[in-house]
């Protein structure tokens, strides 16, 4: 089981981490909700939980709880500039569907 | 997919529950507008990575012709209908601007709201609708960059602007369809960008952790000058006081430099306007490089010299002086020692030069602080309060109040004025007084909605009037007459009297005297409904180009993959006529429904291709599997 990001990824969670002045890494998570299932969570870390599994992507901490690892693994996080829009996106594997708008899916 | 960011623990959005919200700084020379993402502020470009708008629009006889930088080209060709610098022009009655309308070239019209507008060829234009253009550009690259509509807007003003000032740009927001979520004062902006709002709460460091803080904001734009001095006690900014100089700026550091150089090449006064614009640009482009250089070597019209930084300084210190002075008063104003100040701020393009940086510093015996982009950090500030109050970031980590600058009275007999809130009162706020009649069988009275701090009503600023009526006669003093005074969290007042034996009831919004009528608002509404069937049909329009772009690159892609295998000769080429006509028409065609139906024929005839090629994957996926398998599958 493994998540991994990109050097874009990186660079700006770190960018957000040092701005942010603390925080341990960043949460990649899953939750039911939406109008297709599942989304995505992406949060600071301040406080892991004992059950959380940790992979560290060059300098940063990825921290994710282990019921979401289940639909994350062999996710890759990137970071992506549409025209004038910007941020992270799921590169994740194991979507089958996602909603018109893409902030939920389904495995 | 939908691209994130980053949230504070526990806060990620719902899907599509994501509100976007902007901070606009909308400048006198130049425009921003800012966002938050995963925590941070930050400036949204345009599609050339440019973060500044010039505020200037340009009209012709069919009505705006452009904004911003394109605008800003016509100003020499055509500058009667190349309007820039609106901000000084918003809320201003016809006599203010008699005062110092001169500066600006256009030509004024004086209409019956005694509201100035602006002669040009699409006709007279209020600067209130130029404002409108220059927010609705922003807005628009907001919606560009979010892909998504926006939820609001916080929008900066100076802390000097008066009730109908800030009405004016509300109305103006109004117009361009955002969302108005408060009015911010600009040197509050700038110290919630520095997160001096957090310092104070929090408390950094230990000792000053809950003790008021005094900041002074130093904002010297292209050609304005103002200086704040805030406090800032437990999330609260007052302002102690404002000062400045409108007609002072960075520009005036290039003319200055110009003027030299004009006589070390030993040319007359009345130069002609390009001589005019080789030199400033020259002087401009100097003074940027003498930012990091000792000196420059300069070559301009067949002169060549050099300019040293200390030279520089003693061609531009004259002005910083000037702006020292206003500082000055202001402190005093303020009642503030000079060493009280714990934190200043350098706001606006011109605090690049670090002449202006050493000064400040020298005056108020701190360093100014100054790692954001100048120009940016208004608008930044704005962002993140718009990004509170939109909802996005919870809790009341942030609930910051701003109070009324000028107290706000009404005008008793005599001609005085009897104040009901008093400044540097936060808001929101309501107060109410009780006054009586004055002459026996009295019936009405007139109500006079003052603004200021002088005890004679002639002496501050007139912002409504109204009267109440049908008061039941009786003798003087036996009426009791409630006046409330209300202000909202925007600065906006609204006023009602009330008498209370009868209940009979008046009230009003201010409504500036020079404000926009209820008509002229009207109107404009209307003129947005009746431009409502172009807009729906532009965005008809593109979404079938949308669709057709998406079947022609599918069927193209379909064609290159099975198109040898699953269709003759002929079929083919038939579909490429198809794709062909349909890709001609996708770029002559302003007609959506035309669009529509060369999209559907282009779908009858790639039927039978589709329904072939179904087959084809479907034998593929089958070929070699037993009936048992298929059905355990």
């Amino acid at each position: 089981m493994a998540i991994t990001m990109t050097p874009a990824a990186e660079q700006h969670v770190i960018k957000h981490l040092e701005h942010r002045a603390k925080g341990l890494g960043i949460r990649l998570g899953v939750r039911t909700t939406g109008c297709s299932g599942l989304s995505y969570v992406l949060e600071f870390v301040d406080d892991a939980a004992s059950e959380d599994e940790v992979f560290q992507c060059g300098d940063v901490k990825l921290i994710i709880d282990p019921k979401s690892l289940l639909y994350l693994d062999g996710t890759e996080l990137d970071y992506v500039k549409e025209g004038l829009n910007e941020g992270f996106e799921f590169k994740n594997p194991n979507v089958k569907d996602e909603c018109g708008c893409g902030e939920s899916f389904h495995v | 997919m939908a691209l994130l960011q980053i949230s504070e623990p526990g806060q990620s959005p719902q899907p599509h529950q994501r509100r976007h919200a902007v901070g606009i700084d909308l400048g006198t020379t130049n425009s921003l507008v800012a966002t938050v993402r995963s925590g941070m502020a930050e400036v949204l470009a345009d599609e050339q990575g440019r973060d500044l708008l010039p505020s200037v629009v340009h009209y012709v006889a069919e009505g705006v012709s452009c904004v911003g930088y394109e605008a800003a080209e016509h100003n020499v060709a055509d500058p009667l209908n190349t309007l820039a610098s609106v901000k000084r022009l918003m809320g201003r009655g016809v006599a203010d601007i008699k005062t110092f309308g001169s500066q600006l070239p256009y030509e004024f019209a004086d209409d019956k709201g005694g509201m100035p507008k602006i002669k040009t060829a699409a006709g007279l234009v209020s600067p209130i609708q130029v404002s409108t253009e220059i927010l609705r550009k922003l807005a628009g690259r907001a919606e560009i960059a979010f892909d998504s509509e926006l939820d609001g807007a916080v929008i900066t003003v100076p802390a000097y602007f008066d009730e109908a000032q800030r009405q004016a740009t509300k109305d103006a927001a109004t117009l361009a369809g955002i969302k108005v979520l408060r009015l911010l004062n600009e040197p509050t902006a700038a110290a919630i960008a520095y997160g001096l709002d957090e310092a104070q709460k929090d408390g950094g460091a230990k000792e000053t952790k809950g003790q008021d803080r005094t900041v002074a904001i130093y904002d010297l734009g292209g050609g304005t000058f103002d200086i704040s001095i805030l406090r800032l006690s437990k999330g609260v900014f007052e302002v102690l006081a404002t000062g400045g100089d409108s007609a002072l700026g960075g520009d005036d550091f290039d003319h200055a430099i110009a003027d030299w150089l004009r006589q070390q090449i030993g040319m007359d006064d009345d130069l002609n306007p390009i001589e005019q614009r080789i030199l400033l640009e020259t002087a401009k482009s100097a003074k940027e490089e003498l930012t990091d250089s000792a000196e420059v070597a300069l070559e301009v019209l067949d002169w060549q010299g050099i300019l040293t930084r200390e030279l520089m300084h003693s061609l531009i210190d004259g002005l910083i002086a000037k702006t020292m002075r206003a500082c000055k008063k202001s402190l005093r104003d303020a009642g503030v020692a000079q060493d009280q100040i714990d934190d200043v701020i350098l706001v606006g393009g011109s605090t690049r030069t670090p002449r202006v940086g050493e000064k400040v510093a020298e005056l108020f015996g701190t360093q100014p602080l100054c790692s954001l982009d100048p120009d940016q950090v208004v608008a930044m500030g704005a962002a993140l309060q718009a990004e509170v109050l939109v909802g996005n970031k919870s809790g009341d980590d942030m609930l910051l109040l701003d109070v009324i600058p000028l107290s706000l009275g009404i005008e008793t007999m005599g001609g005085l004025i009897e104040k009901i809130i008093h400044r540097n009162t936060t808001i929101p706020v309501a107060k109410a007084q009780e006054f009586t009649t004055f002459k026996d069988g009295q019936t009405a009275m007139a109500i006079h909605v003052l603004q200021g701090e002088r005890e004679l009503a002639s002496d501050c600023r007139s912002l409504a009037r109204f009267e109440l009526r049908g008061i039941p006669p009786m003798v003087a003093g036996a009426a009791k007459i409630r006046v409330s005074y209300q202000v909202d969290a925007d600065g906006l007042l609204s006023v009602t009297a009330r008498e209370l034996t009868s209940n009979v009831e008046s009230r009003i919004e201010v409504k500036p005297s020079y404000g926009l009528g209820e008509e002229e608002i009207t109107n404009m509404l209307q003129d947005s409904f009746s431009h409502a069937r172009d807009d729906m049909q532009a965005r008809a329009l593109r979404e079938q180009q949308v669709e057709a772009d998406r079947m022609i690159e599918d069927l193209l892609a379909a064609i290159y993959k099975d198109g040898e295998a699953l269709l003759d000769a002929e079929e083919r080429q038939c579909l490429k006529v198809a794709i062909q006509e349909l890709r001609e028409l996708r770029e002559s065609t302003t007609e959506h429904r035309l669009l529509a139906r060369q999209i559907e024929s282009v779908a009858k005839a790639s039927e039978e291709f589709a329904a072939r090629r179904m087959d084809a994957s479907i034998k593929t996926a089958l070929a070699g599997q037993t009936l048992d398998e298929i059905e355990k599958g």
